[in-house]
């Protein structure tokens, strides 16, 4: 049975997510005060005949190493 | 010279970069399928939105047959430009340093900008520099924002392989250093943002553009 997983990207640490900060700057006029550190990224979902596969999918096509960290998550209670 | 300019599903620039090789020489498409490059001794990877620049801009062009064809032909020491979206697709392929991030503004920018040709002493953008200071080309990008990690700007600039700068105050998307376009080391690969490819007839302003792609057929042949 394939394997589940969710890959969460998300900017590096130190570079400019204007998303992020559009979002940001959006919330006062709502009424949300005291929010910070908006980060904005992606989340991709699969199923994986070969789990082990998955950090070479990573770094070669979901994520650009230069500028995006990811996280695997297994949603099958595997490690 | 005979160019060959890659089409891939979305590119929108391509004609126009055909036209503009073909006022300097011989010009063919190339479609993203294609493998065969043995008649080609310069590439223009154009601009565009190839594979509807799903995932992240150029992050699915880079694995096309002819994307594959032309890491072997820049290895070779032939030739390549790419242009906006090309820069991208080259960036992500690993042929030149560096990503492209969305503008800063978030919006999509079009604008004429001049950029200053930079780079190594005996380098074709010292030609330009002399012959004019400053080129006059139009960018239009959402994600043109150069990043690289500061230790590898540092280390681009003393390469010299910065190829264009914006000119001061024109920086349309916040690219680390004013940076405009890259090369790699060997120096036959090189990308921008802006379009030289709309700058090669008086009646849209400018040939400027013409100057990018004669710099560019400077660098050499295949080996």
């Amino acid at each position: 049975m394939a394997a589940r997983a969710r890959v969460l990207i998300r900017p590096k640490e130190g570079i400019l997510d204007p998303q992020g900060k559009a979002v940001e700057r959006a919330l006062p006029a709502l009424g949300f005060e005291g929010i910070e550190h908006v980060r904005v990224g992606r989340m991709v979902e699969l199923e994986a005949d070969d789990p082990a596969l998955l950090a070479e999918l990573c770094e070669k096509l979901l994520a650009n190493p230069l500028i995006e960290d990811y996280e695997i998550e297994r949603l099958d209670g595997a490690g | 010279m005979r160019w060959g300019v890659l089409q891939f599903p979305g590119s929108c620039d391509e004609r126009d970069a055909l036209h503009a090789c073909s006022l300097i020489g011989e010009a063919r498409l190339v479609w993203h399928e294609e493998r065969g490059l043995d008649d080609i001794e310069a590439i223009v990877v154009p601009g565009g939105f190839s594979y509807g620049d799903y995932l992240r801009a150029g992050a699915i062009a880079r694995f096309s047959p002819a994307m594959e064809a032309v890491a072997e032909f820049a290895a070779a020491g032939g030739p390549v430009l790419g242009i906006c979206n090309g820069f991208q697709v080259l960036c992500e392929a690993g042929l030149l340093p560096g990503a492209l991030l969305l503008n800063e503004s978030m919006r999509f920018s079009c604008r004429q900008v001049d950029l200053l040709a930079d780079g190594p002493e005996t380098g074709a953008g010292v030609e330009f520099s002399s012959r004019r200071p400053t080129l006059s080309i139009p960018a239009k990008h959402g994600e043109g924002r150069y990043f690289a990690p500061a230790g590898a700007l540092d280390a681009l600039e003393a390469n010299g392989q910065v190829a264009y700068r914006y000119a001061p105050g024109q920086n349309p998307n916040g690219s680390a250093r004013d940076i405009a376009g890259v090369r790699n080391e060997a120096g036959n690969v090189v990308g921008l943002m802006p379009h030289p490819e709309h700058a090669v007839d008086p009646l849209t302003g400018s040939t400027d553009g013409l100057r990018v792609f004669e710099a560019v057929a400077a660098t050499g042949a295949p080996a």
